[in-house]
């Protein structure tokens, strides 16, 4: 990115590694008293939440320095006079000057010049120097590499003009600090990266830097001085990827502490910039244009949002009013959300888009305090006022001791909520009243209906283009339809209004690799959200979704009239002929459209698209000025002379161009298009910036294939229309989701993708800001590409020759697309390993090697080097060590066979490699060898977002715990076992019911951020130490930090997935669209790691497609030190790629449950042992060829790799491989493979004491019952107890209630994580996220502390995600929960009093009886297990549960009856609640108003009707 | 695909065959009809695999799992033009191809495969009943003046080719009509010969002219159409038969296949046979020595004209009942094939090596002598298993040599391989320019469904040579 200055302390770009990607997560808090009073303890609390948050950060290669750490507080006017008078000046009253914190070049000159640009920027704007101050600082407080890159940090005080007001005041300091941002920037002052400037304001002070929490207050001494007070304190603490030293980075900001991430970030950026043509306020008349550029080169997501949002508060909004317009909450599809409400977020949806992504911000103007979180709530924020006035907020409860009877209430922030607190009225302001003064703040509504104009109220237009069978042919091949495209996409969509499905890895070339004319499309990959972002689940949680979008001339957004909201409302991008007829036709306000052409003469080649991309340019510029607000980008009227320019080119460059002119705002980009017609087409035209698609041709080809009978007679072209909108908008939101993002306003422009073969000029020209990494083609190749579908659809030969090309990307075929598994190959293989034969062995390897350098894979284009001094191959390590380090994938039971899944089990295990349980559980009768002396057991067990059979007996059955963040062929989405694949044995080890379907969600629930990932990573470990714990990535641009974050995580291993991994099922544009090849990843990933010095402390290993001993050795040498590979070995056991593993029917018994298909298995564990010892002998070779006597010395020897030209093929001619063969230039002393263990911090884990205590009675059995105190910092509590106890017992546990331990205070995370049966917890306080996960038979009671004095179930007592994944086991919670309460419970019982949104997200089984309130989108997913919910108001049923899944019904059978009293009694006696003794006392009273939520799924597998099908049968 | 489950339901299903009493009386096919419904349900049986090996394993290359949904959901009209995207002349193959498809069948892999040669068969045979079937002619003339030698598929489906691509194309073919190999070659009863008429009547609609009767080197010079034609393409089959070089060979009454076959083709088509020369099984002895698919049909031919007694020698040893472990799938099964001929009747005998003959005074042939031989490549002849068999005819179905040499092919001037076929770059070019070689011709004695794929080859090298540029499958 051009306008990108790399940030003092970050690297410059190198090889793939781009300071842009790093990603940070953090811990956030603030305490203020409620009342304004300001005092010094404030500031003391302040850092003492800001040190028990400590282990949500994270430190790097040096453990002395931390990421970042900072507050934020008022001016302490009294200690600056002091200050200040001591240096011999005087302040003038508090409110009349400014504080500003800035951090300078260390070394003198350039020091003086920086502070002497900013002293004559405060005189030119009319302020006055009161003097400087030389920040006293303790150097010696901080880590090693801190200190080396420690600015010079003083203060400078600003005097106002005279009769200033404060606010007059704070906006001249905002302008001066962004003048001297971008003076100093565009200066050529030495070191002026050190320069930035914390704050600088009349009411607030910032103190941060690359700190760890314990140390801020020692590096800035005088926050320890009496004097310092403030009535509020926000602190942040810093979880970075990277381990480079940035002082700037660390928050808070001048107005936020954010933790979470912007994934629109170059979307908002991009249109901010847009935005600042129309910028305009009286506030700042003709100074605007000093505050340009809004945005800071440079900044973090964070850091960006800040400016965005300063600019709204100095605009004149007040800080709620712009928090509410950045981050929004999910108003769209809540239909019960307040009228007036909807009409605010909708009126300032037409200002602007939302800034889109997980978050979790806390923020302050110095007056007002307060938090908010994204719609999504996918960051924890609890808080707790006392009754002495004090309001604490943190990302954990029980950050600072409160006595219990001083709490007044405790609290958490709900999605799309806001807390607030007025210091200067000295209340809270509840978000209801909050949102309500912002609502009433204008007629917004009217505004809306005044103005806003919807397609509906547009006229019929007269003509509008029908289906032109005749022609329809010849056009679909111009614009590169192929025979799958209608088979396999298009007809499937327009049937069942789903996306179609497929499975097995993709295995065809890269589009720049293809020598098949590709369209533009194929060069982009979708990004996707894992660790540091969590992707969302678009079905389960369609609320917080939209596709609505808005077209119009957007208006100066420091403005708020009606007319602001005179835009156009789409409910979803896809235009049918009519709408952009009417479009086309539209003549009301402001909106005037005009069409222009998208062709391009045939006959002139690349230097006619060259000139018809400027001269659309061009007219665009034109037509702007000429009043028109919607261009409509068309390729209608193509002919034997005009071919289509590709219509995704032609969108971007028109508009970066407009961004470029600043005026991209003042229109909207309609595309008019034959081209579009799977997801990813409408996916990367919105990504780049349309406001809405009409894609004709495939709207003919609907209306031509119901004509022609190709699809099922029941369907009309109305009805495949319909359908196929449905599906297109079903896989937009759905890659929206991949990334995290929720609506399309923010998807839109937002470039979230990665192109991989485009070359610098192209890119940088058209695709401006778009990451192309290798190189590659060019406006000449895609002319050629678009000139060969052209004359193929004009000048046939034969009938038989106007069919369409027969594709081949999905299925094999001749003269259709190359795949690597092709029949020889596969045949090759098979014969190879059934006759133990090295000789066609080679033969197979010779194929795909060969056809890899031509033209399929980046590897192809990568030659291993020969040594000068090769050595004889005896001299290399065997291949009994080689195959060590081969693991296969991660299949689980359930998408593949028993039979399959145990061949592959047993054949590692003989050659002491690896294989992988996948996320379907194993059954425990594998744990142990078999008579032949087989183990059965996989070595890595994984642990993926369902948590299928994850119990405590699972994880330490395990060699290796993995992490699955993502998968190869799906990243950033989840799965569903179909009810029909789910057998008696596998509802078993998968702890379900048989026939009932199975959800895996995209995220993990307790993954939503890097420290997320940390602290699952310490629960595994605690549950079985002795495993390592591995974390597998899918490669995309970024994969490298966050592999950074993985090892600062601790975990032991990563894996990075190549794109092209396999799956058991998976919709077709994600198989094909998402993530990049391993090369990238891996090669950014060890570049990465070895920048930051991470490298020696973990393992990297690699997969996605492994085929050869040459593929192999190439990733040893990009770094990786272990391989995976699936498909082959599969291939070895028979599976012949038919690619229907989602339909049951596979043929060879590999990957199907039906039992007499399965019978069908062939496959020998010999099989696969020959294939790997044929490639482990294959890789020796490369070795004595390389000279290498050991495996390890090659790991990382990128030196030993060449880039090979492909100079004779026609596009990967332009490719360049350099960046994959970067060698950071780092000195020997930093490891390129691992040489030591990580510190998992487990010797402070309370559970050593615990055990200690429990010794006796794990030995022997015998009960034991002890109390000890609890702290936050205490995670985890209980897991390795039960580690032990299950390593001794197996899943049998102990007796119940044999160990019981009594907890007081506020326990950390994950608290009862993992606790088996026979051990019991109970706990006096509170606690804070991941209660009882993954609970496998113990029992939990929480329970406010006894002498509180606040009502349990309307006060938070345990956070969020509790009870994720149990199998088993009780819980009794005397108070509420958080979101997602015993989401994919699949066996526990629990009692709570109240809950957030999304409770029993997803359950497959147990029992949930929820007390009091709950929220919104309960039981979503919900397919089994039964809860009762007490509906006292009545209004669950319509407004808080997704009735989608579940039937909601009265109680009936006496069972039921009976067994919920019980219960509740069971409650009462655990904890004692007095809400549970109430309702057993009016139980007559009461139990009418239970609710059992009862599963569809459920009772079609117990054989019970539906209430509606009961309902029909007596009607 | 239409049905997911159909392999898992149906099972492999053929048309019956007339029994062997019957068809031995007349030369017509011998299948019975298929209901149209049976076909449909075959169809179904394909899996719609993600690498269908089927569609490698046939040498054209045909699409055979698309065509086989579109049979499935009666869709015969496309069916037949997915079909000729890729095979000029499916009812041939759909007869006589020995389907290496099927061999290559992902289901044959633990269940009998599809039934995709009778699929073919079906498609093409309701296209020409639908009339389906019209000329397709050029839309553009080229003007260029190709000549195409030999009448066989692989003349035929050059000239087709080459027609649809807009050049003048004149076939020559030196017997009185049509067809080479699949007109004289192949018994009526396998595969009747109107098939090939309506064919044809489709091909000079398109534009095809053919000149029978005409011996390109022997009653044309060949340097003639070298002048005439702007290119020239050699596909006059390889005719050159392996001969038997042992004592009594020049005995009367043994025969080459070659000359057995093409005269009850002949007959058949009610052309007269002279009896001089005419050679028949009626009441004789037949010892027919070659165990290919010539053998066979020499077996059904001579049951057919009421032989006495058959029998048919192999050198090769006796192949096993199922695939060989050595020809593992997807590859052509080593594997005893027992062909219809073989249920009308005749003895099958292995490991025979014929060492000489012996006749009567009047120099015909009345006794073989033959001794059991080891396995390939040795061959060893095993003592005391000599045997001696009477016979009145034999006939040498033992494959051919190539290319016959002298004439065209001498006066030429092309090279020839190691095999003494036409030697032809990648592009199906001789080292003559302007002269391309397809089909057996080139590449040797081998299967229809080669030499059609071969002839569609050499037809898109011969336009591209011609144009410059080639739009040609």
């Amino acid at each position: 990115m051009s306008e990108l200055r790399v940030r003092q302390g970050l690297p410059a770009p190198q090889g793939l590694y781009d300071p842009r990607l790093e990603h940070d997560a953090c811990g956030i808090g603030f305490v203020a008293n409620i009342k304004g009073h300001r005092s010094h303890d404030i500031l003391v609390k302040g850092i003492q939440v800001l040190i028990n948050l400590t282990h949500r950060g994270a430190c790097g290669c040096d453990p002395e320095t931390g990421d970042g750490a900072g507050v934020l507080i008022q001016i302490p006017h009294a200690f600056f006079a002091r200050e200040c008078a001591r240096l011999g000046f005087t302040l003038p009253p508090a409110g009349e000057y400014g504080v500003g914190m800035t951090f300078l070049p260390v070394e003198r000159h350039p020091r003086l010049l920086c502070e002497g640009i900013i002293e004559r920027i405060v005189c030119e704007e009319g302020l006055t120097v009161l003097g400087w101050r030389d920040t006293p600082i303790d150097g010696s407080a901080i880590g090693r590499v801190a200190r080396a890159s420690q600015p010079y940090i003083q203060q400078i005080l600003v005097g106002r003009a005279k009769a200033m007001t404060e606010e007059e005041l704070e906006r001249k300091l905002y302008i001066v600090r962004k003048r001297a941002e971008a003076e100093i920037a565009a200066s050529d002052v030495p070191d002026k990266d050190f320069f930035y400037i914390p704050s600088l304001s009349a009411r607030t002070i910032v103190y941060k830097g690359l700190l760890l929490a314990p140390q801020i207050a020692n590096f800035y001494p005088e926050l320890s001085d009496p004097e310092v007070v403030s009535a509020l304190c926000l602190v942040h603490q810093r979880f970075s990827t990277n381990t480079f030293p940035t002082w700037q980075l660390a928050h808070p900001f001048r107005y936020i502490a954010h933790n979470g991430e912007i994934n629109t970030l170059r979307g908002n950026v991009n249109w901010m910039h847009a935005r600042q043509s129309v910028l305009a306020s009286p506030l700042f008349g003709g100074e605007i244009k000093k505050l340009f550029p809004i945005i800071q080169a440079g900044g973090s997501d964070s850091a960006n949002f800040d400016n965005a949002l300063e600019l709204l508060i100095m605009g004149g909004r007040s800080i709620e009013h712009a928090m509410a317009m950045l981050i929004p909450e999910a108003w769209s599809s809540n239909p019960h959300m307040n009228p007036e409400k909807r009409a605010f977020y909708e009126y300032h949806a037409s200002l602007m888009e939302p800034w889109d992504g997980p978050a979790a911000i806390a923020f302050t103007d110095g007056r007002s305090i307060g938090a908010t979180l994204d719609r999504n709530g996918l960051r924890p924020a609890r808080y707790l006022v006392t009754e002495d006035d004090l309001i604490i907020m943190a990302s954990e409860t029980g950050v600072l001791p409160v006595k219990p009877e001083n709490v007044k209430l405790k609290g958490r922030l709900q999605p799309g909520k806001m807390l607030l607190v007025d210091t200067s009225e000295g209340r809270i302001i509840s978000d209801k009243e909050l949102k309500r003064s912002l609502y009433r703040r204008s007629p917004y509504e009217l505004w809306l209906r005044e103005n806003q104009i919807t397609l509906d109220q547009l006229p019929e237009p007269g003509r509008e283009h029908g289906t032109d069978h005749e022609t329809i042919l010849s056009r679909q091949r111009a614009f590169g339809y192929t025979d799958e495209d209608l088979r396999l996409i298009v007809a499937p969509m327009a049937e069942k209004g789903e996306e179609p499905v497929g499975s097995m890895g993709t295995d065809t070339p890269l589009a720049c690799l293809s020598d098949k004319p590709q369209p533009l499309f194929n060069y982009f990959k979708q990004l996707f959200a894992q660790v540091t972002n969590p992707p969302i689940d678009p079905i389960r949680e369609e609320m917080v979704m939209s596709l609505i979008s808005y077209i119009g001339t957007e208006r100066n957004i420091l403005d708020e009239t009606p007319q602001h909201c005179h835009t156009l409302k789409l409910p979803h991008p896809i235009l049918t002929n009519t709408h952009l007829e009417k479009l086309r036709r539209v003549s009301r306000g402001d909106f005037l459209a005009t069409t222009l052409p998208m062709l391009f003469a045939s006959e002139e080649g690349a230097k006619g698209l060259a000139r018809a991309l400027d001269q659309l340019c061009r007219r665009a510029s034109l037509a702007i000025k000429s009043g028109y607000t919607l261009l409509i980008l068309s390729d209608r009227g193509i002919d034997p002379d005009y071919a289509p320019i590709p219509s995704l080119l032609a969108l971007a460059a028109v508009h970066n161009h407009l961004v470029r002119e600043e005026t991209r705002t003042q229109v909207a980009l309609i595309i008019e298009s034959g081209e579009p017609r799977e997801v990813m087409h409408f996916a990367l035209l919105i990504g780049y910036g349309a406001s809405a698609v009409n894609p004709y041709l495939a709207i003919e080809t609907l209306e031509d294939m119901v004509k022609r009978g190709l699809l099922t007679p029941a369907i009309t072209f109305e009805k495949a229309l319909l359908n196929f909108k449905k599906s297109i908008n079903k896989g937009l939101l759905k890659t929206f989701s991949k990334m995290g993002i929720s609506t399309l306003q923010s998807y839109r422009g937002a470039q979230v993708f990665e192109a991989i073969g485009l070359n610098r000029d192209l890119v940088e020209k058209y695709f401006t800001g778009t990451v192309s990494r290798v190189e590659g083609v060019g406006l000449e190749v895609l002319a050629q590409e678009a000139i060969l579908k052209h004359r193929h659809a004009f000048f046939p030969v034969t009938d038989s020759d106007t069919e369409l090309a027969v594709g081949g990307n999905y299925q094999y075929r001749e003269r259709g697309e190359y795949h690597l598994f092709n029949p020889l190959t596969i045949s090759k293989l098979q014969h190879a390993v059934a006759q133990q034969n090295p000789q066609t062995f080679k033969e197979y390897t010779d194929l795909i090697d060969h056809k890899n350098r031509q033209l399929c894979t980046l590897r192809g284009l990568l030659e291993i080097k020969k040594s000068q001094h090769p050595i004889p191959i005896g001299e290399v390590e065997p291949a009994k060590e080689i195959v060590k380090r081969f693991a296969t994938g991660a299949m689980s039971f359930g998408s593949i066979s028993k039979e399959a899944h145990e061949t592959l089990a047993i054949a590692m295990n003989r050659i002491g490699g690896k294989s992988n349980t996948g996320e379907g559980g194993e059954d425990e009768a594998r744990f142990k060898p078999d008579a032949s002396g087989d183990l059965r057991r996989s070595a890595v067990k994984q642990v993926a977002s369902a948590r299928f059979g994850v119990t405590t007996n699972y994880l330490v059955n395990a060699d290796e715990l993995q992490i699955k963040m993502a998968q190869g062929a799906k990243p950033g989405e989840g799965g569903q076992l179909p009810g029909h694949k789910v057998d008696q044995e596998i509802a078993r080890v998968r702890h379900s019911i048989p026939g009932v379907g199975l959800i895996s969600p995209p995220p993990h629930h307790d993954i939503y951020s890097i420290e997320d990932l940390a602290q699952l990573i310490y629960d595994l470990k605690n549950a079985n130490p002795r495993a390592r714990v591995s974390v597998k990535l899918v490669a995309e641009v970024g994969v490298g930090t966050v592999a950074a974050g993985v090892s600062k995580a601790h975990a032991d291993v990563v894996l990075i997935s190549g794109d092209s991994g396999g799956t058991g099922a998976s919709p077709l544009s994600s198989i094909k669209h998402a993530g990049v090849p391993w090369e990238l990843g891996l090669a950014e990933t060890q570049q990465v790691l070895v920048l930051n010095d991470l490298r020696g402390r973990i393992r990297v290993q690699t997969d996605g497609k492994l085929q050869t001993g040459r593929d192999v050795t190439i990733a040893a040498l990009l770094g990786a030190e272990e391989f995976g590979f699936s498909t082959a070995p599969l291939i070895s056991m028979g599976c012949i790629m038919m690619r229907k593993c989602h339909l049951n029917t596979c043929p060879v018994g590999i990957a199907t449950q039906d039992p007499e298909l399965r019978k069908k298995f062939h496959g020998k564990p010999e099989d696969v042992i020959n294939f790997f010892f044929f490639i482990a002998e294959q890789v020796r070779g490369y070795m004595a060829q390389m000279g290498f006597h050991t495996f390890d010395e090659m790991v990382g020897r990128v030196d030993m790799l060449d880039a090979r030209l492909a100079i004779d093929h026609w596009k990967a001619k332009g490719l360049d491989l350099s960046m994959i063969l970067y060698n950071p230039p780092t000195p020997s002393r930093i490891a390129r493979r691992r040489i030591q263990p990580q510190d998992h911090g487990l010797s402070q884990a309370l559970d050593y004491r615990l055990i200690d205590h429990a010794r006796e009675a794990i030995d022997n059995a015998t009960p034991l019952e002890i109390k000890l105190p609890i702290r936050n910092v205490h995670r985890t509590v209980g897991a390795m107890l039960s580690g032990e106890i299950a390593r001794k017992y197996g899943s049998a546990g102990l007796a119940h209630n044999t160990i019981r331990f009594q907890f007081s205070g506020s326990a950390g995370q994950s608290f009862g994580a993992f606790l088996v049966k026979g051990v019991t917890l109970e706990l006096e306080g509170d606690a804070n996220d991941y209660v009882g996960k993954g609970l496998s038979g113990g029992k939990l009671i929480v329970y406010p502390p006894r002498n509180s004095t606040f009502l349990p179930e309307e006060n938070i007592l345990i956070g969020n995600t509790v009870l994720y994944g149990a199998t088993s086991g009780e819980a009794y919670f005397n108070g509420m929960a958080g979101e997602r309460f015993a989401v994919r419970n699949s066996g526990a019982t629990a009692v709570v009093e109240g809950l957030g949104d999304h409770g029993c997200e997803y359950m497959t089984k147990g029992l949930v009886v929820v007390l009091g309130k709950t929220g919104r989108n309960f039981a979503a997913g919900m397919s089994g297990g039964i809860a009762y919910v007490l509906d006292e108001k009545g209004d669950f049923a319509e407004k808080r549960c997704n009735t989608a899944a579940v039937d909601l019904e009265p109680l009936a059978a006496d069972e039921d009856v009976q067994q919920l009293y019980a219960l509740i009694a069971d409650h009462v006696a655990a904890t004692g609640s007095p809400r549970g003794k109430w309702i057993l006392e009016k139980w007559t009273e009461m139990l009418p108003r239970f609710v059992r939520v009862f599963p569809h799924e459920y009772k079609r597998v117990l054989g019970v009707p539906r209430l509606s099908e009961r309902l029909a049968a007596t009607a | 695909m239409g049905k997911v489950t159909g392999f898992m339901e149906i099972t492999r299903e053929m048309p019956a065959r007339r029994p062997p009493t019957e068809r031995i009386n007349d030369w017509f096919e011998i299948y019975l009809p298929f209901p149209e419904d049976k076909i449909r349900a075959q169809g179904s049986r394909c899996m719609d695999c993600g690498v269908p090996f089927c569609h490698t394993g046939c040498p054209l290359t045909n699409i055979i799992p698309d065509w086989n949904d579109l049979v499935y959901r009666g869709r015969w009209k496309e069916a037949v033009r997915q079909l000729h995207a890729t095979n000029n002349f499916p009812e041939f193959t759909g007869r006589i191809c020995p389907a290496p498809c099927e061999a290559a069948c992902v289901l044959g892999i633990n269940e009998p495969p599809v039934t995709i040669k009778q699929i073919e068969k079906t498609i093409i045979d309701r296209a020409f009943e639908e009339g389906y079937i019209h000329p397709e002619p050029a839309a553009v003339r080229t003007g260029k003046r190709v000549a195409v030698v030999g009448s066989g598929p692989a003349g035929l489906a050059a000239a087709q080719q080459l027609a649809r691509a807009g050049h003048d194309v004149t076939v020559f073919e030196k017997n009185d009509r049509i067809g080479g190999l699949l007109r004289y070659g192949i018994p009526n009863f396998k595969m009747e010969k109107h098939l090939i008429e309506r064919r044809l009547e489709q091909m000079r609609a398109e534009g095809v002219r053919f000149q029978t009767g005409a011996h390109v080197g022997v009653t044309i010079p060949a340097t003639d159409l070298q002048k005439e034609f702007d290119a020239l393409l050699l596909a006059g089959g390889a005719e050159q038969p392996r001969d038997l070089n042992v004592p009594g060979r020049h005995l009367k009454g043994i025969h080459f296949a070659m000359e057995f076959l093409p005269q009850q083709n002949r007959r058949c088509e009610g052309d007269p046979v002279p009896d001089e020369g005419a050679i028949v099984a009626t009441g004789r002895r037949v010892v027919i020595i070659g165990g290919g698919d010539t053998g066979a049909d020499c077996l059904g031919t001579s049951h057919r004209q009421k032989a006495a007694h058959i029998t048919q020698f192999e050198l090769l040893p006796k192949p096993p009942d199922e695939r060989s472990p050595f020809t593992p799938w997807p590859l052509w099964p080593m594997q005893l094939r027992s062909e219809s001929s073989h249920e009308e009747g005749g003895t099958r005998d292995w490991s025979i090596s014929t060492i000489r003959f012996t006749g009567d005074d009047d120099g015909n042939v009345n006794q073989l002598h033959a001794v059991r031989v080891g396995p390939p490549p040795k061959f060893e002849p095993q003592p005391g298993t000599e045997l001696t068999m009477d016979v009145d005819l034999v006939l040498l179905a033992m494959g051919f040599l190539g290319p016959v040499q002298n004439g065209m092919i001498e006066q030429l001037g092309v090279n020839l391989d190691a095999r003494g076929n036409v030697a032809t770059d990648e592009n199906y070019i001789s080292s003559v320019p302007g002269v391309f070689a397809a089909g057996d011709t080139r590449r040797g004695q081998s299967l229809v469904v080669w030499a059609i794929a071969e002839g569609r080859k050499a037809a898109r090298a011969m336009d591209l040579h011609l144009m410059g540029e080639t739009k040609l499958a």
